[in-house]
């Protein structure tokens, strides 16, 4: 009996594992598709696909592909550019953010909870429904440049950076993070005449690691990641275009897979490398965004 | 909050203003634009001053009505048929573009059935606003069930103890990282007719019995396709969601059920399920914003066709605000689609409330 049992129980594990890893290779499976297929032909890629071979690095392997890709689009400019937008956004949005979170939570003001109410009710606005007015807003918005006074916000950096700045969700989070810090520290800083802003520089903010990490980590896959209807509609020159509009030279009619395919990799890569080498705080981050008061 | 901390009004509004700007001037006033200018006919650039136009422009997206069309008959009253039986109707346009029946003007056929010898048509003002509607309601229907119910599924999968699951969940929440935009472009090879990487391994599961499917140039297939995509891609996000929430039940609550002898069943349906009450409708709120906003796949795979079987709201909204400068009847969309989040946001908590 005793012998039947385990066997039992070693196969009941198996077959957890299959599940598991069936599961795991449906998730997989494109990713591997795309990075082994970059590095391959067209014409090889397309045949390929008929068999397994559509996921080994096998037969005529280069980074041909890639040339190419840098070739055909100004890729590293459009790399560049995104990376420039969410890099300033999110300090932007992380620091003003928490600035007003701090205020919400610790400071008493005439109209604190109707702000911090009006603010977190925008949760339930998709930014979808308000693109469009958006774009005609800013398309009419001054700017002070260096030659004075211009009108019109379409093409430029700003208009990918500055409406994103402030979000419901940033400040909420380092509400709730806000909410459960002990609230004697802030008293005690208060009670030996420290000014707000030095509470909030030298107190708050050495303590805020955490809720920083994954306010950083949602903002930045925001920014980089999802930028798509926006750009679209806003930015029209190759000169500040980020890299998922960019995706469009390769729209044409004879798509070249093998390049489109590096294009991808080229996109995507950094990102899985920074969410393999962090990926507890990457889960953790979204994790957070779950635990609702 | 018996806190010793004084009125701080100046430092208060000082702190909490450039964020709460920033929210009101991109956020708040731009959506009491879209109901303003849904109001009147703005372009995005125009020569012609703007005008109110009161409610003409959700007049040209929601005009629906139904027309009953008779069967042609000859001169002695038989009903004409053609070669094949079948009943001959008058045009549709020889109602909508006749004199007499000046409520259905500019109106085009939707869809039609049968009621005895009749035609019954479904006329639309804006046929293609309304296949948008549908399509996106349908959208949503299927998502947020399904892509919240497979996410708890794997939540559950990993939540089990057993070496290398978190080798697992990363590989799960992998999709999640990678832009939605790069992924409809990898899926568009992956769904293409004729090389593509979906057909070519169900022919090769089913030994060459297969048909080779045009899964994204097919008016049946390619509303489903991106909803399968969709859902590959957003369900780790919501994994973790649910595992956050599994990871709250206290493990004493476990112990108790496995004392009393309780099935697997049992132990989900009486302590993890009701543990997991919040999470769910969480999950369930922010699957529909989300499936409401849907546009990336359908921009990058489709532009909405084939034969506007996957227009969506936004991509109408983008297309005429944006596309063909109709701020105002992007803002009408807009508006529309607010009101439907807001709606179905609010049914959801109401069927979701606590019971007590």
């Amino acid at each position: 009996m005793a012998t039947i049992s385990r066997d039992n129980r070693g196969l009941r594990l198996a077959v957890r594992y299959l599940v598991l890893v069936l599961v795991a290779l449906v998730f997989a499976f494109p990713l591997v598709f795309m990075i082994v297929s970059s590095l391959k032909p067209t014409a090889q890629l397309l045949s390929d696909t008929s068999s397994l071979r559509a996921f080994l690095p096998v037969g005529d392997i280069s980074l041909s592909n890639y040339t190419a890709a840098f070739q055909r689009a100004p890729i590293g400019r459009f790399v560049l550019n995104s990376v420039f937008v969410t890099v300033v956004t999110v300090t932007a949005s992380l620091f003003l953010c928490s600035l007003a979170a701090f205020s919400f939570t610790y400071l008493k003001w005439r109209g604190n909870g109707l702000l911090l109410s009006i603010a977190l009710a925008t949760l339930i606005v998709p930014f979808e429904t308000i693109a469009i007015p958006l774009l005609l807003f800013v398309s009419r918005l001054p700017w002070l440049g260096l030659d004075g006074i211009e009108y019109g916000w379409l093409n430029t950096y700003r208009v990918q950076i500055i409406p994103w700045i402030a979000d419901a969700l940033t400040i909420f989070l380092f509400v709730q993070y806000f909410k459960d810090l002990p609230r004697e520290l802030i008293e005690a800083a208060r009670a030996e005449g420290a000014s707000w802003w030095q509470i909030y520089r030298r107190v708050v903010m050495p303590l805020s690691g955490p809720v920083l990490a994954t306010a950083a980590i949602l903002k930045s896959l925001k920014m980089y990641n999802e930028q798509y209807l926006w750009p679209l509609i806003v930015v029209q020159d190759e000169a500040h275009r980020p890299i998922m509009v960019g995706l469009g030279y390769f729209f044409q009619l004879n798509v070249a897979w093998g390049e489109v395919m590096a294009y991808l990799s080229v996109i995507t890569l950094p990102v899985l490398a920074f969410y393999l080498v962090l990926q507890r705080a990457f889960i953790a981050s979204i994790a957070s965004t779950g635990v609702k008061g | 909050m018996g806190s010793k901390l004084t009125q701080s009004n100046r430092a208060g509004w000082a702190f909490a203003l450039p964020g709460f700007g920033l929210i009101a001037l991109f956020i708040i006033v731009p959506f009491f634009f879209a109901f303003a200018l849904s109001l009147t006919d703005q372009r995005l650039i125009s020569p012609n001053p703007t005008q109110y136009v009161g409610l003409e422009n959700y007049r040209n997206l929601l005009g629906l009505a139904v027309v009953t069309l008779e069967p042609e008959r000859d001169e002695s009253g038989e009903i004409v048929r053609d070669e094949d039986g079948a009943l001959q109707y008058p045009r549709v346009r020889s109602i909508t573009r006749s004199d007499e029946y000046s409520q259905y003007a500019g109106m085009r056929e939707w869809f039609r059935w049968q009621s005895g010898d009749n035609a019954r048509v479904v006329v639309a003002s804006d046929v293609i606003f309304m296949k948008a509607l549908v399509n996106t309601l349908t959208f949503v229907i299927v998502v947020a069930p399904v892509q919240g119910g497979l996410a708890l599924v794997l939540a559950l999968l990993i939540n089990q103890r057993l070496r290398g699951i978190n080798v697992f969940r990363t590989v799960f929440f992998m999709p999640v990282v990678v832009s939605i935009v790069v992924v409809s472009l990898l899926w568009r090879f992956i769904y293409d007719g004729n090389d593509g990487l979906l057909n070519n391994l169900l022919s090769g599961l089913t030994f060459g019995l297969f048909e080779p499917v045009d899964w994204l140039g097919n008016t049946d297939t390619a509303l489903g396709s991106i909803i399968a995509m969709s859902i590959w891609q957003a369900v780790g996000f919501h994994m973790v969601i649910w595992l956050a929430g599994l990871q709250t039940i206290s493990p004493t609550l476990y112990e108790a059920a496995a004392i009393e002898g309780a099935s697997k069943w049992q132990t989900f349906r009486y302590v993890t399920w009701p543990g997991l009450r919040n999470t769910a409708v969480l999950v369930l709120i922010v699957i529909t914003m989300q499936s409401f906003a849907l546009f990336a796949q359908i921009d990058v795979m489709t532009n909405g066709g084939p034969l506007d079987s996957t227009q969506t709201l936004v991509f109408q909204a983008v297309e005429r605000g944006y596309g063909k400068q109709d701020i105002s009847g992007g803002s009408t969309i807009s508006v529309i689609l607010f009101l439907l989040v807001l709606t179905i946001s609010l049914i959801q908590r109401y069927l979701t409330r606590e019971r007590t």
